[in-house]
């Protein structure tokens, strides 16, 4: 076995253009998911049985596939409804759904968990209803779901390298180009791995360092 | 859609859930051993077995399943596509697994474990008969969810090759040009599959409560 680091120096602006790409399928994902989740999880309270069982059935399709499988149904079962994407779009549009889903599972059992304390408080100095949910459950229930919440966010990073099989730039499927072109692959898939690697470690200390800041606002449930 | 394809995918489905079932139980088996070394007071065994959570749990399933496809002929062992599968997502799960074990063992009251020191367990008999039968209990929903994400992170392997729902839906889709039903076939048989781990999840709890009082 030899090992050439001068192959990845030599692809090196490459890979940097494909590992923004990820970031940015992440990041892009990640903010759709927590603000899919968050309607989701509201409707799914507040919306009446309807809207609840309908939204929960979705949810729980959705959780209870591969996200592979979601992924080709929208990109190659779509043109058949007349939904043509570009491997990009539909690559975003499944994270985001994906994500979404199990992001509202996580807000609404931290919705439930607020106190009812809180919010009845919250009814007796006259807060109107939306402004109970803006300012007392929400944020209180931001702090309850950091954990899990951080753990979807890298559960996101990671899944972003399953785009690859729909061959949207992403940082695996540069790799892997590179890979079959120069057949270096000790060197190419020891690169991706320290990328991954790097970025969910990176993701979850954030969310650790967050959680500290936050624990001076934890309330006794 | 006919009769002949779905039975297609559901054959494949069978090989699924073997190479599922069998990853989930060296998944714990390797798991037990890294959570072991995790706890251990030995830096060396400690520091290892950090390593290898944290490695496994922050490089994406398709990442390693390559590591494990291209990487190890490269250094000289030749590996079936099936074997590159199956070793990654048991490594991959025994990861998670370890951190499941790790929690469960760290959340047994520590009155417990005192109460047993006091009436004069030795060390093996504490574990056996306190800490083990707590742990698992305490364990139980976050290990079957890994079970069902492991069901679920197989549908990765078609891309190296390997004969199961989701190779075979592949296959059947773009030799019929028709990949919105078989996709929508293959899809209601992961709910399926999942559904019943998930069954059998909860009948275990169940079965292994007790009444503390």
């Amino acid at each position: 076995m030899t090992f050439d680091p001068a192959i990845i120096t030599a692809h090196l602006p490459a890979l940097g253009m494909a590992l923004l790409t990820t970031v940015w399928l992440w990041l892009v994902g990640l903010v759709a998911s927590v603000i899919l989740g968050l309607a989701i999880a509201v409707a799914r309270l507040y919306g009446g049985l309807t809207i609840s069982l309908t939204l929960g059935s979705f949810v729980q399709m959705i959780r209870g596939t591969p996200y592979l499988i979601q992924l080709f149904l929208l990109y190659f079962g779509g043109p058949a409804i007349g939904l043509t994407l570009e491997p990009f779009t539909a690559g975003i549009l499944s994270l985001s759904v994906f994500g979404g889903c199990y992001m509202s599972e996580v807000f609404r059992t931290g919705l439930r968990a607020v106190p009812q304390g809180h919010i009845e408080a919250a009814e007796c100095v006259g807060l109107t209803r939306l402004q109970t949910l803006r300012r007392i459950i929400l944020p209180e229930m931001l702090v309850l779901v950091l954990p899990p919440a951080t753990n979807i966010a890298v559960g996101l990073i990671k899944e972003t390298a399953v785009l690859s099989i729909i061959s949207v730039p992403e940082l695996t499927a540069v790799v892997n180009e590179i890979g079959s072109e120069t057949y270096a692959f000790v060197e190419t898939l020891t690169a991706l791995s320290l990328c991954y690697w790097g970025l969910v470690e990176l993701c979850s200390r954030a969310g650790q360092a967050a959680e500290r800041r936050l624990a001076t606002f934890r309330f006794a449930a | 859609m006919t009769w002949k394809l779905f039975f297609l995918l559901v054959q494949a489905a069978g090989s699924t859930a073997l190479i599922s079932l069998a990853a989930i139980a060296i998944g714990v088996c390797v798991g037990v051993v890294v959570c072991a070394g995790a706890l251990a007071r030995n830096r060396l065994l400690n520091g290892l077995s950090r390593l290898y959570i944290s490695f496994f749990r922050g490089v994406p399933l398709l990442v390693q399943l390559m590591l494990f496809y291209y990487l190890l002929p490269a250094l000289g062992v030749e590996v079936s596509s099936l074997s590159a599968a199956l070793l990654a997502l048991s490594l991959c799960t025994a990861a998670y697994q370890a951190e499941n074990l790790r929690g469960g063992f760290l959340a047994v009251p520590r009155s417990l474990i005192e109460a047993a020191d006091m009436v004069g367990m030795t060390a093996a008999q504490r574990f056996r008969r306190i800490e083990a039968p707590i742990a698992v209990r305490l364990m139980l929903p976050s290990m079957m969810n890994e079970a069902i994400a492991i069901l679920h992170a197989s549908a990765l392997i078609s891309v190296v090759g390997v004969i199961e729902v989701t190779r075979m839906a592949q296959n059947l889709s773009s030799s019929t040009f028709r990949p919105l039903p078989i996709y929508a076939a293959a899809g209601l048989l992961y709910l399926i599959m999942t559904g019943v781990l998930a069954g059998a999840g909860l009948l275990a709890e169940r079965r292994l409560r007790v009444r503390l009082s």
